[in-house]
């Protein structure tokens, strides 16, 4: 084999019509560099903020109606003063608690009832079907039926949180077992793993990122469910803050109220994600916040 | 192997349907410990659906199957359990996991990897990940190893090396092996014997009587080449070696 050396052709000084030129052009700007590097960051922090400040200038400027939409500063001072006559220390645990009980009973119905439909042909065909259907029932439906049947006590309210909750557990635990390959489960039974052992050290394991990511599902529809279980006749909790401040006329402890339950829901979604990445330490790039 | 020995696979009169057809259309075979096997031919004559049959994950419609209990398989993919460290993919089936972690760290030695012992599944290389599938299969000290084209998707450098370890570590644990593959160098490379299943039955079968390690220049493996890919079809013209 030889290769004959040829000589190389002068480079045209403007390209043919045919041809782009990709060469670099160079003039890329050390700021440019650091611009591209911190956008993503800055706009993060920066467009809240901006929006915070037109929200306070929107009332110091008159557009908007100091008494309808209260600016920040006065949202600020409602939290001083529900903490410092002791409503909100009061509230925040009863509502908690309720979304928490609501959550636990919810969780565990639908764990079981994913890992028995997944696991069992027999659990699948018994128990899918129906939960198929009450999934489709918008859950805020049934709040007046569930005042019938169980007052206006604690149990609708922690009634309602838990079948609210069930749904998205199940859903994702039933089809986190299902989607486990099933080439890598035949593996297992050629190494002569079967039923219990199976299910606990390749099907188990490998479905835990859908339970996890159901667990997190049911967290946020916890606190949805809940901010609706308080709207029925509370006599404490967050939700009974806010009644009692709109009928006092009072906004600024409402949007109060509504930040609490904001609030809530980022520290639940930032837990749910730092359970994943603990508990899911083989999955790549489980990233928090 | 020796000819008054006990056959650790013995099957007759194998067969399997789908719809109206006989993949397996009385299938004999016997194997004994030691023998490397190479089961040829191209896709869907029946290969892969005999070693699944001898594997256990697939029943014979018809036919006598007796296997040894102490079996394993190297699958085309590692199919490694995601979830779970290296050397506990290792000793997936055992039922004392922590006490066989030693047995996990020799198996892998074997395989030049017991230094990710402790790495996800995830991290591991196409071809790293296949020899801890080959760990796994060799770490139960199998009387019979089934591989279904445990090198049809590496890369072409990590095949040559895979091809040494896998003569070498047969070598060394003496099973009987059934290597399931379309490429027919890789089938004269490692065993002593070939066969090729055609029209449901073992039509081809040739003993390799080239002495280890083989080389593709000798002229007997360019003959027994030859000779298999005129069996399978294929001319000389278009079986070119590369």
């Amino acid at each position: 084999m030889s290769v004959s050396e040829l000589e190389h052709p002068p480079v045209a000084a403007t390209p043919p019509a045919a041809v782009e030129d990709l060469s670099p052009r160079g003039g890329r700007s050390r700021a440019g560099v650091a611009w591209r590097t911190y956008r993503g960051r800055v706009l993060r922090i920066l467009v809240p903020a901006l929006l915070i400040a037109l929200w306070q200038a929107s009332s110091a400027l008159g557009w908007a109606d100091e008494f309808t939409l209260p600016p920040p500063s006065r949202i600020l001072d409602a939290y001083g003063e529900l903490w410092s006559n002791g409503d909100l220390q009061a509230a925040l645990p009863t509502s908690l608690q309720r979304a928490g009980i609501g959550l636990a009973l919810g969780v565990t119905i639908g764990l079981a009832l994913g890992l028995f439909a997944g696991l069992w042909k027999i659990g699948e065909e018994v128990f899918d079907a129906p939960l198929q259907m009450l999934r489709t029932i918008p859950f805020i439906a049934v709040v007046p039926l569930f005042i019938t049947w169980f007052g206006i006590g604690e149990t609708p309210k922690l009634t309602l949180i838990a079948a609210a909750t069930v749904f998205p557990m199940y859903l994702n635990t039933y089809h986190g077992v299902r989607g486990v390959d099933k080439k890598v489960i035949e593996a297992g039974q050629t190494f002569g793993l079967t039923g219990w052992r199976l299910a606990t050290r390749v099907i188990l394991p490998t479905a835990l990122p859908a339970a996890l990511t159901g667990l997190r599902y049911a967290a946020g529809v916890s606190l949805l469910a809940l901010v609706l279980a308080e709207q029925i006749n509370a006599l404490e909790g967050i939700g009974y803050l806010v009644n009692n401040a709109n009928q006092n006329q009072r906004p600024d402890i409402v949007i109060a109220g509504i930040g609490i339950y904001a609030l809530l829901g980022i520290v639940v979604d930032v837990l749910m994600r730092l359970a994943e990445h603990f508990a899911l330490p083989w999955r790549p790039r489980v990233t928090i916040g | 192997m020796s000819p008054s020995a006990e056959a650790v696979v013995d099957i007759r009169g194998v067969r399997r349907v789908f719809g109206d057809r006989a993949v397996l259309n009385g299938v004999d075979l016997r194997l004994h410990q030691g023998d490397v096997v190479a089961l040829l031919g191209p896709s869907g004559t029946g290969k892969t659906t005999l070693l699944r049959i001898l594997a256990g994950l697939d029943a014979a419609d018809d036919g006598r199957v007796l296997v040894p209990k102490a079996r394993s398989v190297v699958f085309q993919e590692p199919r490694l359990v995601p979830a779970r460290r290296v050397w506990r993919n290792v000793v997936l089936g055992s039922r004392h996991v922590r006490r066989d972690r030693s047995r996990a760290v020799r198996a892998l030695t074997e395989v030049g990897l017991a230094s990710h012992q402790n790495a996800w599944p995830v991290t591991l290389s196409g071809g790293e990940a296949q020899r801890v599938a080959l760990a796994r299969a060799l770490a139960t000290e199998p009387g019979l190893l089934l591989l279904d084209e445990p090198f049809a998707a590496l890369d072409a450098l990590t095949r040559i090396r895979m091809h040494d370890l896998v003569a070498e570590l047969i070598g060394r644990h003496n099973p009987a092996v059934l290597l399931v593959t379309h490429d027919v160098d890789e089938a004269i490379l490692l065993a002593d014997r070939i066969l090729i299943l055609d029209g449901g039955t073992i039509g081809v079968d040739v003993t390799v009587d080239i002495e280890k390690p083989r080389q593709r220049t000798d002229g007997r493996f360019a003959e027994l080449r030859a000779l298999l890919l005129g069996r399978l079809g294929v001319g000389q013209a278009t079986a070119a070696a590369p």
